[in-house]
């Protein structure tokens, strides 16, 4: 009743191709996009935009490179804090070591390194395959942690091991405010968002998701597993390198290796997991659940403690959170196996049959 | 009409005393570890840092301004820390100034508290160089950092060999933590060496650090002369417990400001006998006159925030003297902006770099014997470079050396270079005379 298509006719081959073919899905994706850029800013107060909405923005694009990769193509990864950390310290020293260097270039730039370092680490997926692939992956996190902790010329000879950029400008104009930060990501978020968007809808992401069913089948439809596989963790580990230089410029400041632990690649791999593999949207809601559920929680509990009256101690509360955390997966996982964008396409669907379902 | 007028008065009488307590609490932040790898030893920072501002408001308050404390949940890990920060920063009126108790969430912080006017109280931790007041106009290293640590400690075992030229040849294994809090450690060893010709072996240990059996294995096949540790949390206990199963003597382990408190120790028992470790200022201190009057005032009362046994603790100490630094930056800055008023943050700022603490103000504050005079300036963010060692006899910490004092005439050029560079990447200039006055 709310959401139906009847009488939305397509007359050309481009209409049927849009993104969104449904209009009321077109409307509502240019709502939520006009939402997030004018009336967010007006609407959220600063800490809303330093703890929650940035962090949000920038481990979204991260989930969607890494759903790009274990969702789409179905190569399991776990070093996806890794190709974040090259991201950031590749875009640290080409901004700090060449003069004049504009900002996106830079971030850019640390995107194309780790696009490198991700081919290079997605070689091995050609031989192993599935959790297997996991662990290989994992020496990729590890190589870089060691790198990035050992060699002082990633850190610019910093003694300590702890980087830092500040007087972010772009054309210009200066990314001081929480706002001006909030919208810098969220601009990086929505183009990747569409490319990305795009690119599993062409050719190549077609061939991504054959691999993803069934190599053997695909190879066997003239499907070549090696090009696949490897534009696959190219793509992937360009998005995820952009989404650590911007962890690292725009909401850290100052990181050291620690920001991009192995901590960091099992949190992806959650967010794409429960977001729901292989899909873009449940990128957002995965990262909007790792993200902001624990601080929710951390704020939540004590509040309903002094409702209550019982006064819940800070120790408390952070267990709690841990726990309530991950029963909260738990239950998610054993509800809706295929992730919380499974549970958006079927409220969709019953939106289209309210009030007479069959 | 009359019930009407009862209300207003009374709705007014009500915001008005509302409005008077909040003009009269000054906010003090607390980013507690009770949780993660550093709890055991993070929760008696807490519960010390806690206790004194209660009794700060038994005795009165600052002039008449109470303290107020509210705490967030870090577990010691820079993005929650950085969270809590934004969440903590402007609540109650706004927050005094932060202590991190991490050295990641320094680092993270440093760069955000010169946008927000907050000041950054690391006593003992966070960035070495900040302590040049120079460039790094918002940071506090007061009381030492690890600079002034690591020196301290090689002057002691210069001191125990007869002269610090019998340094020479030596071999000196430094275990850290494999962090910028480990790291920084690093830079002094390495001049110091240099200079005194002896040679360092780095040991890195990875976080949280309860897995070492690789890096005492090495000890056992080098044999260094003697063993620093710059270690936090469990990784101390980790640490002393592997020495013992290589059979590593205990007397030739030096622990810095971090590590060497009871949580670590307390486990192994007489198996640390004879570990020592570095004291700014303090040690346990459970004879002092400010924990007789915090178990009066506070424990005695049943509005201590921890357990009663662990009062007077190297830790808990260390958080008192937290508190108190923090506590006497605002009565400095009363001094100036007027008595009995909030300070905001900035104004707090001024407090800390123009503390003139005396000892006979310490003596009056119950700190006589705990802690030596203070002073900072608007170059010199430290204050004072005064450290002891004190040595596990089995059960307790006893003092086993002098008041010793870092080589300021080594470590200040080393700061300013430091913080020189610090101010060449950042694009920033040297604050003039006149900034001072500000």
């Amino acid at each position: 009743m709310f959401y139906r298509e009847n009488g939305q006719f397509k007359t050309s081959y481009r209409a049927d191709q849009q993104i969104f073919p449904i209009a009321q899905d077109r409307w509502a994706v240019l709502a939520m996009l006009a939402f997030g850029f004018i009336a967010v800013p007006f609407l959220f107060d600063e800490y809303m935009f330093r703890a929650i909405l940035i962090p949000f923005v920038i481990l979204a694009l991260a989930a969607l490179g890494v759903n790009i990769l274990v969702g789409y193509c179905g190569q399991i990864s776990l070093g996806s804090g890794a190709f974040m950390a090259v991201g950031a310290y590749a875009a640290y020293n080409t901004y700090v070591r060449i003069d004049g260097m504009p900002l996106i270039v830079a971030l850019l730039a640390g995107g194309v390194f780790a696009t490198l370092v991700g081919v290079f680490f997605g070689i091995p997926s050609l031989r192993v395959k599935g959790l297997y692939l996991a662990v290989a992956t994992l020496a990729a996190q590890f190589f870089c942690d060691w790198a990035f902790l050992r060699i002082a010329w990633f850190t610019n000879n910093s003694t300590s091991g702890s980087v830092s950029v500040s007087n972010l400008k772009v054309f210009g104009w200066a990314i001081d405010s929480p706002i001006q930060k909030y919208l810098f990501c969220l601009t990086f978020l929505v183009v990747f968002g569409l490319m990305a968007k795009n690119l599993v809808r062409s050719a190549v992401g077609r061939e991504w998701m054959a691999i993803r069913d069934m190599d053997v089948a695909a190879a066997v439809i003239g499907i070549r597993p090696m090009y696949a596989k490897l534009t696959a963790f190219a793509v992937s580990s360009f998005i995820v390198g952009v989404a650590g230089g911007l962890w690292g410029f725009v909401h850290l400041g100052s990181w050291e290796p620690a920001a991009f632990s192995v901590d960091r690649s099992f949190q992806l791999l959650f967010m794409v997991i429960i977001g729901g593999m292989g899909s873009i949207m449940g990128s957002f809601f995965g990262a909007a659940f790792i993200v902001v559920l624990p601080i929710f929680l951390n704020q939540f509990l004590p509040a309903v403690g002094d409702l209550i009256g019982v006064p819940i101690s800070t120790a408390f509360v952070s267990h709690a959170e841990l726990m309530i955390f991950g029963a909260l997966i738990v239950w998610f996982l054993i509800v809706e196996p295929h992730g919380l964008a499974r549970l958006w396409s079927i409220g969709k669907q019953k939106l289209r049959l309210w009030p007479f379902p069959h | 009409m009359k019930i009407r007028n009862i209300v207003l008065a009374s709705v007014i009488a009500v915001a008005g005393a509302g409005a008077f307590a909040q003009a009269k609490e000054q906010f003090f932040p607390v980013l507690s570890g009770r949780t993660g790898p550093v709890a055991p030893n993070a929760t008696p920072w807490a519960n010390g840092h806690n206790d004194y501002m209660k009794l700060v408001n038994a005795r009165g308050g600052i002039n008449g301004v109470k303290t107020l404390v509210e705490e967030c949940e870090t577990a010691y890990a820079t993005d929650r820390g950085v969270e809590c920060y934004e969440r903590l920063k402007g609540k109650h009126g706004g927050a005094t100034v932060f202590q991190p108790l991490s050295t990641g969430i320094t680092f993270a912080l440093t760069e955000k508290v010169p946008g927000d006017k907050i000041p950054l109280i690391t006593s003992g931790y966070g960035r070495s160089d900040s302590a040049d007041g120079g460039v790094f106009k918002w940071n506090f290293p007061l009381i030492g950092h690890y600079w002034v640590a690591g020196d301290v400690v090689l002057k002691h075992i210069g001191n125990k060999l007869g002269g610090m030229d019998k340094l020479k040849g030596k071999k000196i294994g430094v275990g850290y933590h494999d962090s910028p809090f480990g790291k920084e450690l690093l830079p002094i060893l390495q001049e110091r060496a240099a200079q005194y010709g002896f040679t360092l072996l780095p040991l890195p240990i990875a976080a949280p650090g309860v897995e070492q059996k690789s890096t005492w294995l090495q000890v056992r096949q080098q044999q260094p002369d003697f063993m620093i540790l710059q270690t936090w949390g469990v990784m101390t206990g980790t640490a002393v417990k592997e020495a013992q199963a290589v059979g590593y003597p205990r007397e030739k382990m030096f622990g810095t400001w971090w590590s060497g408190a009871e949580p670590d120790l307390q486990d192994v028992g007489a198996g640390a006998k004879g570990y020592s470790a570095v004291m700014m200022q303090h040690g346990a201190e459970r004879q002092s006159d400010v924990v007789k009057e915090i178990l009066e005032k506070v424990h005695a009362k049943g509005e201590g925030t921890g357990p009663k046994d662990e009062v007077g603790s190297v830790l808990y100490m260390r958080g008192v003297l937290g508190a108190l630094l923090a506590v006497e930056g605002v009565r400095a800055a009363q001094e100036r902006f007027g008595k009995g008023k909030v300070m905001t943050g900035e104004q707090a700022r001024w407090g800390y770099e123009n503390l003139n603490l005396t000892q006979a103000k310490l003596d009056a504050l119950g700190f006589k014997g705990v802690m030596r005079p203070v002073s900072t300036s608007c170059f010199d963010h430290m204050g004072a470079a005064w450290a002891r060692i004190h040595t596990w006899d089995g059960s307790k910490f006893v003092w086993s050396s002098d008041w010793l004092e870092a080589d300021e005439q080594v470590i200040k050029p080393m700061v300013k270079a430091s913080a020189d560079k610090y101010a060449a990447e950042k694009k920033l200039t040297r604050r003039s005379g006149a900034d001072c006055q500000s």
